[in-house]
């Protein structure tokens, strides 16, 4: 380590006089220290990260075939899959990417909210990356509407008419949200250019969500901070190693679907060019935003739905300090614990009721997981901070056993 | 890292192991960037219409006709026999680019088929119009930059450093050319 104290000489160290990158990278990617006790959880953020280039990347040269007319959108996706060179394989992998996009910032999300990693001092590296994720479904929700299939059409339908709700503008916040009086071509086109645009934003904020990540580094599995440099290892080449394997095994997932099962995700429908005449007898968002779908066909009013719905993303922002207890991980909270996972379970009912005919039983279990999900925010977690007896705490990262054996004895 | 005390056989293995991935990483790179370049080539829809057939019956002798071929205009000049005469009788030590009238009409003498872009930058020249200018060798002129061109397409006045060229082409008939193919 001491080594590279001393500084670098020939171009690399006139460079840095001047312009101190690689010192920077060395600092913060090469011996950066990272606590030595993550687990495989903490692979998502470099994943998404991953995920994010390869769909900037893909996205690029989709955007050099497509033409968004609501005349040519549609012809313009099959000219992709079908006349461009491997239109289809980059079609595929961005399609499929969007998925996968949200499945990893899913378990990236539960991961924090498990080992509290968004506690003091990580409060603002978890807005952040909140406003990250609310980016990324108006990045997500945008491009669906691209291909202008049937669902495309419907789902940006019903989603502008979302902002109907607000009082006395409500009407003409549609209208202009729409550069018209319907979803029509003003929409595809200013869709098109917000989508191009929004994931160089979303680039924008992750820099900021490293930024405050390395102000304290990662949270870790005992939710204790490091404290000595027994505690952690370089990043490189232990977690550059550790994050390339889940990369590995990443690539082998995505990789199935696009070239096996490239439409597992998709909605037949979407391949029925947009018709302002006819509404798809069952018309259901992309599967990421089942949840908060459910929650909005929960209640049986308009404005108190879609209230409670975007109620239910921006109560994220508050998390941080909704929660009250000073322990990090779940490890060492006997009730959080379980709690946390009837919110996992709660989640995936909402997601499986939001994809159901809103009737019968999905809309009571849709009603329940809602109130469950709330209640979790609002009464669990402020209540358990003050109620629940946490387990003795490790000494720190590197004394674990030590302590929990003097515990136990 | 490795010190010299660590045996032989470990530090064969580390660097087995990063040369190994580091190959494989290439490798995979590699194929999955050539897809992304393949996909700004020519797409099929494209390349479907790399061929037109043209019906040049109309065309009565000393006329010319322009077509698009590939998103270029050609000419179709259907000679007569004193401009065929004046593009024969041509002394080729004269020439910029020299080559024979007989290798640029290889179908028949009266059918000249050339791609109408100027070879020095890109513009089409004038000539196709009796009341265009033709140069003063009777074929084109171009308004960029004052090339001037024979009866058969050949350069006679630069800057342009080549002929027009002449497309692949197949008369399919007595009256109708494919351009684009031999076949």
């Amino acid at each position: 380590m001491t080594q590279n104290e001393k500084k670098p000489s020939g171009v690399i160290g006139w460079i840095d006089e001047r312009l101190p990158i690689f010192w920077f990278l060395n600092k913060e990617l090469l011996e950066y220290p990272t606590p030595k006790n993550l687990n495989y959880m903490w692979n998502f953020g470099s994943l998404a990260g991953i995920t994010l280039v390869v769909m900037i990347a893909t996205g690029i040269f989709l955007a050099m075939h497509y033409t968004p007319h609501v005349d040519y959108a549609f012809n313009s996706v099959e000219h992709i899959m079908r006349d461009v060179n491997y239109g289809w394989l980059i079609r595929y992998i961005h399609m499929n990417g969007a998925s996968i996009f949200f499945i990893i910032v899913y378990i990236h999300m539960f991961r924090g909210m498990y080992y509290g990693s968004y506690k003091r001092p990580r409060e603002l590296l978890w807005i952040l990356g909140v406003i990250i994720f609310l980016i990324m479904m108006a990045t997500g929700f945008m491009g669906y509407v691209l291909p202008w299939g049937q669902m495309s059409f419907w789902g940006a339908t019903v989603i502008t008419n979302l902002f109907s709700v607000i009082p006395f503008f409500g009407e003409s916040i549609v209208q202009w949200l729409w550069g018209g009086f319907s979803v029509d071509n003003p929409t595809l086109n200013r869709f098109f250019a917000l989508h191009y645009l929004l994931p160089f934003v979303i680039i924008g904020v992750v820099c900021l969500h490293l930024v405050a990540l390395h102000m304290f580094g990662s949270n870790n599995p005992l939710g204790v901070e490091k404290k000595k440099k027994e505690d952690t290892l370089p990043f490189h080449p232990y977690y550059t190693a550790k994050d390339l394997f889940g990369l590995g095994v990443l690539v082998t997932i995505w990789g199935f679907f696009v070239f096996f099962s490239p439409n597992f995700f998709g909605e037949p429908d979407n391949y029925i060019p947009a018709d302002p005449l006819v509404t798809p007898q069952h018309i259901v968002p992309e599967w990421y935003y089942l949840p908060f779908y459910a929650i909005l066909k929960s209640v049986p009013n308009k404005a108190m739905g879609v209230a409670l719905m975007f109620s239910s993303i921006f109560i994220l922002f508050v998390l941080p300090w909704l929660d009250t207890s000073p322990v990090k991980s779940a490890r060492f909270r006997p009730l959080y614990k379980y709690f946390f996972w009837v919110f996992v379970i709660a989640c995936f009912a909402l997601g499986w009721s939001g994809g159901q005919p809103p009737e019968g039983l999905p809309v009571w279990i849709g009603r329940l997981s809602t109130t469950y999900y709330f209640a979790f925010f609002l009464v669990v977690l402020p209540l358990l901070g003050r109620y629940e007896r946490p387990l003795p705490l490790p000494e720190s990262i590197s004394h674990p056993n030590l302590q929990r054996r003097k515990a136990d004895g | 890292m490795t010190t010299k005390s660590n045996s032989q056989s470990g530090a064969s293995r580390r660097d087995f192991l990063v040369l190994t991935t580091t190959a494989l990483g290439a490798v995979g790179t590699a194929s999955l960037i050539y897809p992304f370049i393949s996909s700004m080539n020519p797409s099929a829809d494209v390349l479907a219409m790399a061929t037109v057939d043209i019906d040049v019956s109309p065309v009565a002798v000393g006329q010319a006709i322009t077509v698009m071929w590939r998103g270029k205009p050609v000419f179709i000049r259907h000679r007569t026999e004193a401009e065929i005469k004046e593009a024969r009788d041509v002394n080729m030590s004269t020439l910029i680019d020299p080559q024979a009238d007989a290798e640029r009409t290889t179908y028949k003498p009266e059918w000249l088929i050339v791609v109408g872009i100027c070879t020095h930058l890109g513009c089409v020249p004038l000539g196709q119009k009796p009341s265009d200018p033709h140069g003063q060798y009777g074929g084109w002129f171009c308004p960029c930059h004052g090339s001037q061109y024979d009866t058969s397409g050949r350069v006679r006045v630069g800057p342009a450093p080549t002929n027009l060229e002449v497309p692949v082409y197949k008369f399919l008939t007595d009256t109708t050319v494919r351009i684009g193919s031999e076949i």
